[in-house]
């Protein structure tokens, strides 16, 4: 088991260094690219925004419930705004990423795998690699930190929502502890963990369907393994950088 | 021999421990419609992957236009594969572009034309192939046969020196496969293509192939022209030309004793 595992992890490496070595390509084709950001981006724009104020509004009650109880409920901005910034943005972005535009992807390349659309590709001395998973590839780790901004901004709001208008946490207090609270360092932990999970997601995402087996069972097989690869290395990834982060 | 545009002598290949091939030979020469025929299950369609590289042989020789495809890297494959077409079982149009852009699909990516001579290519192909009217129709909207003939235009818009086609008939209506049966020898003749059909539509292929192989338990049983297989008394050759049901291709898969099988299980029968 251990060994058919580092098989396939370094099937994974070496795949990434193929889609890598064809960086330079991306620039002969950023329209393919702008295509693909709005394929995984704009298109799981409205489950990002709606899950983002939910998880927002959740953080608003349990947050103001927390801390009522220390007479602190002024922090709540700060404890909504830290929390989305640096794990629940980031985290449950990806996690509705791996699921809405992963799958996606994976199914639309599997697809293409069994109905010879990659191979015909192949004939036409045209790199599937190249021409299909680079844009796919690169247009999910440019999408997912702009969603992950989008559910930062929407989850905040959903917080305020509750804190402030529902609860009657003072607005002041809420805005201006928030604005002194979060720091450079913060919004780049964010920044740095949704580039990350973006390049696990994608990589993923692309891998699976390229490598389905070409029946309608193995492109289903591969969608699975999407979602549930892409989730746990999420969170892997999550706690590796995480504990990088705090101890710097 | 000299003459000829693909070559495979002694090739074997295999999966795992199941042999496709062993000791293959046969050769297509220019500017012929050579033939490959065989039952389902013989491994045609590898046949035409060994050839265009996709899956490397274990042993034996495959020179196309005199270059060794087992030695190439995927560099000299791209390379070679500029110099052939290949139309597929099921089109392998590109789902997401239309018509016209997956015929226009190969020159995009090889060739910077001014758009108005891509265009001009571009609608001449689709042309030659009844379907100019189809331009911006989607892959989705054609039916099997319009389809295998947009893949058809796609295949020659490079205008390779060699075509090779992967079961052009299955699932035709007669109507489309008359259609694509002359579409194939029309093409070959006025571009002076070399061409390889694998199918096992007996009577199609034959009345286009100059010469013909028969392939069987992973060898050539028989090649020659269409007319010299036809005549053939051997077994296995008239069995297949002859669409007999029984022959040294066996209707039955290998199985038990039929009485044994039946009777085994039954409480009134041998346990």
């Amino acid at each position: 088991m251990i060994d058919s595992a580092l098989r396939r992890i370094g099937r994974v490496g070496l795949f990434l260094v193929r889609v890598l070595s064809n960086i330079p390509a991306i620039f002969e084709q950023p329209r393919a690219v702008v295509h693909q950001i709005y394929n995984s981006g704009g298109r799981s724009l409205i489950i990002i925004m709606l899950c983002g104020l939910f998880v927002g509004m959740v953080l608003g009650l349990q947050g103001y419930d927390l801390l009522q109880r220390f007479g602190s409920e002024d922090a709540l901005g700060i404890a909504a705004a830290l929390g989305l910034l640096k794990e629940l943005g980031p985290v449950v972005t990806a996690l509705l990423f791996a699921g809405r535009a992963g799958t996606a992807l994976t199914s639309e390349i599997g697809l293409m795998r069994a109905t010879d659309q990659l191979t015909a590709m192949e004939m036409m001395a045209v790199d599937p690699v190249r021409q299909v998973v680079l844009p796919r590839f690169v247009g999910g780790i440019i999408a997912l930190p702009l969603l992950v901004a989008i559910f930062n901004i929407v989850g905040l709001f959903g917080a305020q929502l509750i804190g402030v208008q529902l609860m009657g946490v003072d607005a002041g207090a809420f805005w201006s502890q928030t604005q002194q609270a979060v720091e450079l360092d913060d919004v780049a932990e964010g920044i740095v963990k949704s580039l990350a999970f973006g390049l696990v997601c994608s990589l993923v995402a692309v891998y699976e369907g390229y490598h389905a087996e070409p029946t309608a069972a193995g492109v289903g097989l591969a969608t699975t393994r999407t979602v549930v690869v892409s989730s746990v290395l999420t969170l892997l990834v999550d706690y590796m950088l995480t504990a990088a982060f705090l101890g710097a | 021999m000299s003459d000829a545009v693909v070559t495979l002598h002694g090739v074997s290949y295999g999966v795992g421990s199941r042999r496709i091939f062993s000791d293959l030979s046969l050769s297509a020469r220019r500017g012929e419609i050579t033939a490959i025929m065989g039952p389902s299950g013989t491994g045609k369609t590898t046949l035409l992957r060994l050839i265009t590289g996709q899956v490397a042989a274990q042993s034996g020789e495959i020179r196309v236009f005199g270059e060794d495809v087992r030695a190439m890297d995927r560099e000299a494959l791209y390379a070679l594969r500029k110099r052939m077409g290949m139309l597929f079982q099921n089109g392998a149009l590109l789902s997401d572009l239309s018509v016209f852009e997956n015929v226009a699909f190969p020159v995009r990516a090889h060739a910077r034309l001014p758009e108005s001579v891509l265009r001009a290519l571009v609608l001449t192909k689709l042309h030659a192939v009844g379907l100019r009217g189809a331009s911006a129709l989607m892959p989705t909207e054609l039916s099997g046969g319009m389809a295998r003939r947009v893949a058809l235009a796609r295949a020659i818009v490079m205008d390779p020196e060699l075509l090779i086609y992967d079961e052009p008939f299955v699932g035709l209506d007669p109507i489309s496969m008359g259609v694509v049966v002359r579409l194939i020898r029309q093409i070959n003749e006025t571009l002076g293509l070399t061409s390889i059909v694998v199918s096992h539509d007996v009577d199609e292929v034959s009345s286009i192939a100059h010469q013909s192989y028969l392939l069987a338990g992973g060898k050539v049983v028989a090649g020659g022209s269409p007319e010299t297989l036809r005549h053939s008394e051997e077994p296995g050759v008239r069995q297949f030309m002859r669409g007999e049901a029984d022959g040294p291709v066996p209707f039955h898969y290998p199985a038990d004793n039929y009485q044994d099988e039946l009777l085994g299980s039954s409480p009134f029968g041998r346990t």
